[in-house]
C-alpha cells in the first residue's frame, strides 16, 4: 500500500522540483502564471489529500482484524462534530481555490489585453502589439501578419517581450492552437473567431501544434514558434518579404486542400481581406459571406422566397466530378447591400427583409435562379 | 477517410465487397480468430444441445438476476475488445518515434482510439453498472423483480444490439475516426463521408433505448416496490446511488439521443444544425453532448460509490459512518452534475465569468465527494477490518481516487485547463477516476457479491494476483501520462518526434501489459473458482456476515427472491434481523405470482440491429422493412396476455426445504 502511495506521489514531487517539462518551465509570462496557478492549486489540495491518504493507510493498518488491541465499536456511526469537520474542511479549501479561480480566470482570460511583460515589468502604455491572424487548415497552420502584409505556413515568429495579439479561426474542422512555452491553448473553429493575448520572454525555438484531434493528418500539424530579438524578427520578416509571391484567393484555395506535413511557406504579400473572407467562409466569391447573411437575418431575413431562391443554388466542385454542394449565393447581395460586408457599418435600407415589396424581392432572387448569373470570377480577378 | 462512393445500389446501398477490410492484415487476422472462436462456441453449444436451455432459461428470461448476469457477461466480453484497442494504442505510441511510423496508419489508429472510448463507456462501464443495479436493487429492497420485467429484458437486448453493431463495424466497413464524442464538423458529412460515424450514431441510438428504459424501470422499482418498512432513509446506500444514477440516466440520455438525431439529420437529410455553412453551429453539439456527457460520468461513478459503501460497512463489521450525510452527498452530486458541463470546453472562447462559474461549480462537487471519502474513512475507524478482496479493492480505490479527484479539481481551474486540456494529463485524469473509481468498485462488487450470484466464493489467490497486477499496472500505465501531459504532449497522436518522450510511453505500455495480466488473472480466477466450487461453496447465503437484505436469502437466490416479503425495521435490515434473533419461516408458504418469459425483447432488438445496419449502409428497403416489422412486433406483443404465472406453494416449499437442509449442512 505504501509503495503504491509513494509511486503515486512521485510525478507530483518531480513536478514541484521543477524539471525541464515545458508546462512546468515555460518561457512566456502567461504560461508562467498558469504554471504558478497549477502549483498553488496543487499545494492547496495536498493540504487535505495527504492527511486523507495518511489516515486511510493508518486506519487500514490499525483496525485490521488481527490487531486485537484496537478498539472495536460496531455501533459508532455518527458524530455531529466530525460531520461538520468533514464537510467544512473541503469547503474551506474550495472557498480559497474558488477565489483564486475567479481572480485568475479573469486575469488570465485569453481575450484580455496584457497588463505586464513579465512579473517585474508592466506593459508600457505605448507598446505596439504584434497582430497575428491564424487559420487552422487541413493539416497545417497559416499565419497572417497584417502589420507587415506577409504570411507564412507552419512557422510563427514574434519579437521577445512584445505583446502578441492572435485572432484565430479554422477552415474546416476544430483544431486548438497550442504553444505550451508561450501560453495556454485556444480552439480554432470554422466560421468563428477566438482570441489570445500572450508574450514570449525568452528567445528560442518552441513547439507549437494542434491540441485538438482534427483527422488523419493531425499528428503532423506542428509548427515552429520562434521567439526572436527585435533585429532577428526584422530579419525574419524580411525573409518573408524576399520570398515574393502573393497569397490571394486562388493560392489560398489550393493551399486549403488537405495535405500532411507541409514544409514552411512564405508570401511577401496577401490579398486584402483574405483572413476576413476565410472567417466568413466566402473565399469563393460566388458564396455569400456569413456576416452578410447574419445581417440579412438580423433585418428579418429573406423570407420564404429568399429560402427557395437562394438555398436551392448548387454548384459543381472545381473538378466538376464530385457531388454538387449547396451554398448561399452572393447574388443575393445588392448594390445597397454589397457582398463581403464592405458597408458593414452602414445600416442597410430595404429591400432586403420581409417588409420588402414582393416585386423587388422577386427581381433580386430571379438573378439567383436565372441563367443571367454573373460569371464566376477568374481567380483573384474580380475588382473590389 | 474513405471517399464517398459515387453511386449506391438499390439492393445493397453503399455496401459492396470493398467494404471488407481485406487489405488490413491486423483486421483479417482478428476476424479469423473471432470467426474460429465463434464457430467453436456455436459448435459446442449445438453439440451439447444447450440451445433450448439458453433460449428458455436466459435469452427470453425476464428474471432480473439472470438479466443482471447477462449484462455483466456482455461487459466482460466488451472489456476484452476495448482493452485490445487500448494495448494496440499503447504499443503504437511506444514505438512510433523519430520518424518511425509504427504499425498503425492514422486511418486505423484514429478508429481504434474512437472505438476504445465508445466501447469502454457504453459497452463496458454502462452494462457493468446496469448489471449490478439489475441484480441487486430488487434484492436489496426486498422485491421479487423489477417493476417492468419485460422492459428489462428488452433493455438488455437493445444494449447488446448496440454492441453488435459496433462489433460489425470492425469487419464490415469502418468505425468513426472522430474521437469518442464525434464532434462536428469533423463528424459531419464533409469531413467524414464514410459509414464510420453512421455506425457510431446507430449503435449508440439502439443501445440508448435500452439504457433509458432500464433507467425508467429501476426508478419505478425503487420508488414503488420497497418492502414494508423500508423508508427512503432506510434504503441501502447502493440502492440510493442506483436511484440517483438512474435519475441521471432518464434526465440526460434523451439529450444524447437528440444530439445524435440532429447529427444524423445533418448527415442523412442535409440539414444544417452543426455544419459550417447555412448558419449551423458545431458548438451547439459540443454543448449538448456534454450536457449528457458530464452526468454520464456520475451515472458510472455513483453506483461504484454505493458498492464501496456496502463493502466498507460489511468488512469493517460496522454500520456505515454518516449514512444520512452519505445520502445527501449523493443527491447533491446528482444535482450539481448538471451545472458543470462547460468545463469540458473552457478553451473554446467563453468569457472569463462563464468559465469561472463552471470552474467553481465543478470544484464544489469535490465537497460532497470528499465527504464520502471521509465517511468511508471513519467507517474504518474503530472497525474490525477483514482484508478480503473487496476490502483490498476499496482501500486501493481510496488511495487512487483522491489523486484523480485532485487532478480533476486542478483541471477545473480554467487557466490551468488552458495548458492541460486535451493533453495526456487529461487522459491520465479520467482514467484515474474511471479505473480507480468505477472499475475498482466493480471488481470489489464482483468479489463481494459473486457468492450470492453463484453460490460459491471466488478463489482468493488468483484474485490477489489480479488485484496487484491491476493496481500496480494502473500506476505504471497512467502516472507517466500525467508526466507527459506536463511536458505538453497532446493526446490522440499517432507518432512523435521528440525521442526523449519515448521512455515514458514505454513505461506506460509496460503498465498496460501488467493490466493485461490482471485481466488474465481475473479470468483464471473465474475458471479456478468454478473448478473448486465445491470447496468454495456458500451454504449460508451470508458468507461475509452481511447487513442488507440480499444476504438474507439463499445463494443463489430462488427465482422469487424471498418466500415471504421481508419487513424492515431499521437501516441495514439483515444485520438488524440477525441481532434480533430472526427465525426463518419453514412452513406456511403460499403460491407466488411471477412474470413469464418472453422472446419479444430479443426479437425487437434483433430487428433494431437490422434496421440500424440498413440505415448505416443506406439500404433503405431493409431499414424500412425492419422498422415496419419492429412496430408490428411491438403491437403483436401487446396482445400477448399470457404474461404471468404462479409458482405453486408445493414448489416454494420444496425450494425452501432445500435451503433448510443447506443451512443445516453449513452449521
Amino acid at each position: 500500500m505504501r509503495a503504491i502511495k509513494r509511486l503515486a506521489l512521485l510525478p507530483l514531487l518531480l513536478a514541484l522540483a521543477g524539471c525541464n517539462w515545458v508546462v512546468m518551465n515555460p518561457s512566456g509570462d502567461i504560461a508562467n502564471q498558469q504554471r504558478d496557478l497549477i502549483l498553488i492549486s496543487t499545494a492547496l489540495m495536498l493540504l487535505i489529500i495527504i492527511p486523507v491518504m495518511a489516515l486511510t493507510v493508518l486506519f487500514a493498518w490499525r483496525y485490521r482484524q488481527s490487531n486485537k488491541d484496537a478498539v472495536y465499536d460496531a455501533e459508532w456511526h455518527h458524530s455531529t462534530r466530525l460531520e461538520v469537520v468533514i464537510w467544512a474542511a473541503p469547503l474551506v479549501i474550495i472557498i480559497a481555490l474558488g477565489a483564486i479561480t475567479w481572480i485568475s480566470t479573469h486575469l488570465l482570460d485569453p481575450y484580455r489585453p496584457l497588463s505586464r511583460i513579465d512579473a517585474a515589468r508592466p506593459m508600457p502604455k505605448d507598446a505596439k502589439p504584434l497582430n497575428v491572424e491564424v487559420v487552422a487548415l487541413d493539416w497545417k497552420w497559416l499565419f497572417f501578419y497584417p502589420d507587415y502584409g506577409v504570411a507564412t505556413v507552419n512557422e510563427l515568429a514574434a519579437p521577445v517581450d512584445a505583446p502578441i495579439h492572435f485572432k484565430i479561426t479554422s477552415s474546416t474542422v476544430m483544431n486548438s492552437l497550442f504553444i505550451p512555452a508561450l501560453a495556454g491553448q485556444i480552439y480554432a473553429m470554422p466560421g468563428m473567431e477566438t482570441k489570445l493575448h500572450a508574450v514570449i520572454n525568452k528567445p528560442g525555438d518552441y513547439e507549437g501544434f494542434s491540441a485538438n484531434y482534427s483527422g488523419a493528418g493531425f499528428s503532423d500539424m506542428r509548427f515552429k514558434f520562434r521567439g526572436l530579438d527585435a533585429a532577428g524578427f526584422e530579419a525574419w520578416i524580411k525573409q518573408a518579404r524576399d520570398a515574393g509571391g502573393m497569397l490571394d484567393r486562388a493560392v489560398y484555395t489550393e493551399l486549403e486542400r488537405p495535405s500532411v506535413a507541409e514544409p514552411v511557406k512564405r508570401w511577401s504579400s496577401v490579398e486584402g481581406g483574405l483572413y476576413d473572407a476565410i472567417l466568413n467562409r466566402c473565399v469563393d466569391r460566388a458564396k455569400m459571406c456569413a456576416k452578410d447573411m447574419m445581417r440579412v437575418d438580423a433585418q428579418g431575413g429573406g423570407g420564404k422566397e429568399g429560402t427557395g431562391a437562394v438555398l436551392a443554388f448548387e454548384k459543381p466542385d472545381a473538378s466538376g466530378a464530385a457531388t454538387p454542394k449547396r451554398f448561399v449565393s452572393a447574388v443575393a447581395c445588392t448594390t445597397a447591400a454589397p457582398r463581403d460586408g464592405e458597408t458593414a457599418e452602414t445600416p442597410i435600407p430595404a429591400p432586403i427583409g420581409r417588409r420588402a415589396e414582393a416585386s423587388t424581392m422577386t427581381s433580386i432572387f430571379a438573378l439567383a435562379r436565372g441563367d443571367d448569373l454573373p460569371a464566376r470570377p477568374a481567380a483573384g480577378g474580380r475588382p473590389e | 477517410m474513405t471517399p464517398a462512393p459515387t453511386s449506391e445500389s438499390v439492393l445493397f446501398g453503399k455496401l459492396s465487397l470493398a467494404a471488407l477490410p481485406l487489405h488490413e492484415p491486423i483486421l483479417v487476422a482478428t476476424f479469423a480468430v473471432v470467426a474460429l472462436g465463434g464457430v467453436a462456441i456455436l459448435g459446442a453449444l449445438t453439440y451439447y444441445r444447450v440451445w433450448g436451455y439458453l433460449w428458455r432459461e436466459w435469452i427470453t428470461s425476464i428474471d432480473h438476476k439472470k438479466i443482471g448476469i447477462m449484462y455483466i457477461i456482455l461487459a466482460l466480453v466488451m472489456l476484452l475488445r476495448g482493452f485490445s484497442d487500448a494495448i494496440m494504442m499503447r504499443l503504437q505510441q511506444a514505438i512510433a518515434f523519430a520518424g518511425a511510423e509504427g504499425y498503425l496508419p492514422p486511418h486505423h489508429y484514429d478508429q481504434i482510439f474512437t472505438a476504445h472510448g465508445v466501447i469502454m463507456i457504453f459497452f463496458v462501464a454502462m452494462p457493468f453498472i446496469t448489471g449490478f443495479m439489475n441484480y441487486l436493487v430488487p434484492l436489496q429492497i426486498g422485491a421479487r423483480d423489477v417493476a417492468f420485467p419485460f422492459l428489462n429484458n428488452f433493455s438488455f437486448w437493445m444494449t447488446v444490439g448496440g454492441a453488435v453493431l459496433t462489433m460489425i463495424s470492425l469487419f464490415v466497413g469502418e468505425y468513426a475516426a472522430t474521437g469518442w464524442l464525434a464532434y462536428p464538423p469533423l463528424s459531419g458529412l464533409a469531413s467524414s463521408p464514410g459509414v464510420g460515424v453512421d455506425y457510431y450514431i446507430w449503435s449508440l441510438q439502439v443501445a440508448g433505448v435500452g439504457t433509458l428504459l432500464s433507467g425508467v424501470n429501476l426508478i419505478a422499482t425503487i420508488v414503488k416496490m420497497r418492502a414494508p418498512g423500508m423508508t427512503m432513509m432506510r434504503l441501502p446506500v447502493f440502492t440510493w446511488t442506483a436511484l440517483c444514477s438512474n435519475i441521471l440516466i432518464v434526465a440526460s440520455f434523451p439529450v444524447l439521443t437528440a444530439a445524435l438525431a440532429l447529427l444524423s439529420l445533418d448527415r442523412y437529410l442535409g440539414t444544417a444544425f452543426f455544419t459550417n455553412d447555412f448558419g449551423g453551429s458545431a458548438m451547439m453539439y459540443v454543448n449538448l453532448i456534454w450536457i449528457w456527457g458530464h452526468p454520464e460520468v456520475y451515472i458510472l461513478v455513483l453506483p461504484a460509490f454505493g458498492i464501496f459503501s456496502e463493502v466498507v460497512a460489511t468488512y469493517c463489521g460496522k454500520r456505515l459512518f454518516g449514512y444520512a450525510s452519505m445520502v445527501y452527498a449523493t443527491v447533491v452530486i446528482t444535482i450539481l452534475s448538471y451545472l458543470v458541463w462547460l468545463h469540458h470546453f473552457f478553451t473554446m472562447g467563453s468569457g472569463a465569468s462563464v468559465n469561472s462559474f463552471f470552474g467553481i461549480t465543478t470544484m464544489i462537487i469535490s465537497i460532497p465527494t470528499g465527504a464520502k471519502i471521509f465517511n468511508w474513512l471513519f467507517t474504518m475507524y474503530r472497525g474490525r477490518i477483514r482484508f478480503e478482496l473487496p476490502m483490498m479493492w476499496t482501500v486501493a480505490f481510496m488511495l487512487t481516487f483522491v489523486i484523480g479527484g485532485m487532478t480533476g479539481v486542478l483541471l477545473a481551474v480554467p487557466p490551468a485547463d488552458f495548458v492541460l486540456h486535451n493533453s495526456l494529463f487529461l487522459v491520465a485524469h479520467f482514467h484515474n477516476v474511471i479505473i480507480g473509481g468505477v472499475l475498482f468498485g466493480l471488481f470489489a462488487g464482483i468479489a463481494y457479491w459473486f457468492p450470492k450470484v453463484t453460490g460459491f466464493k471466488l478463489d482468493v489467490f488468483w484474485g490477489k494476483v489480479s488485484f496487484w497486477c491491476w493496481v500496480v499496472g494502473f500506476y505504471f500505465a497512467f502516472m507517466p501520462l500525467y508526466v507527459l501531459g506536463l511536458m505538453g504532449v497532446t493526446r490522440r497522436m499517432n507518432r512523435f518526434e521528440d525521442p526523449s518522450l519515448q521512455i515514458w510511453f514505454v513505461i506506460a505500455a509496460f503498465g498496460a501489459v501488467l493490466i493485461a495480466f490482471g485481466i488474465g488473472a481475473f479470468l483464471l480466477q473465474l475458471f479456478v473458482s468454478f473448478r473448486k466450487r465445491e470447496q468454495l461453496k456458500d451454504l449460508t447465503g451470508d458468507p461475509w456476515n452481511g447487513r442488507t437484505l440480499e444476504w438474507s436469502t439463499s445463494s443463489p437466490p430462488p427465482a422469487y427472491n424471498f418466500a415471504f416479503t421481508p419487513v424492515v425495521h431499521d437501516l441495514d435490515p439483515w444485520w438488524d434481523m440477525k441481532r434480533r434473533g430472526y427465525v426463518r419461516p419453514t412452513e406456511g408458504f403460499i403460491p407466488i405470482h411471477m412474470p413469464k418469459n418472453t422472446g419479444a425483447g430479443v426479437v425487437l432488438a434483433g430487428l433494431s440491429v437490422v434496421c440500424g445496419f440498413g440505415l448505416i449502409w443506406h439500404i433503405w428497403w431493409l431499414a424500412g422493412a425492419a422498422f415496419v416489422t419492429i412496430v408490428v412486433s411491438a403491437i403483436v406483443h401487446t396482445f400477448n396476455y399470457a404474461r404471468d404465472f404462479h409458482i405453486p406453494a408445493s414448489e416454494v416449499t420444496e425450494t425452501e426445504n432445500g435451503r433448510t437442509r443447506m443451512l443445516a449442512a453449513g452449521v
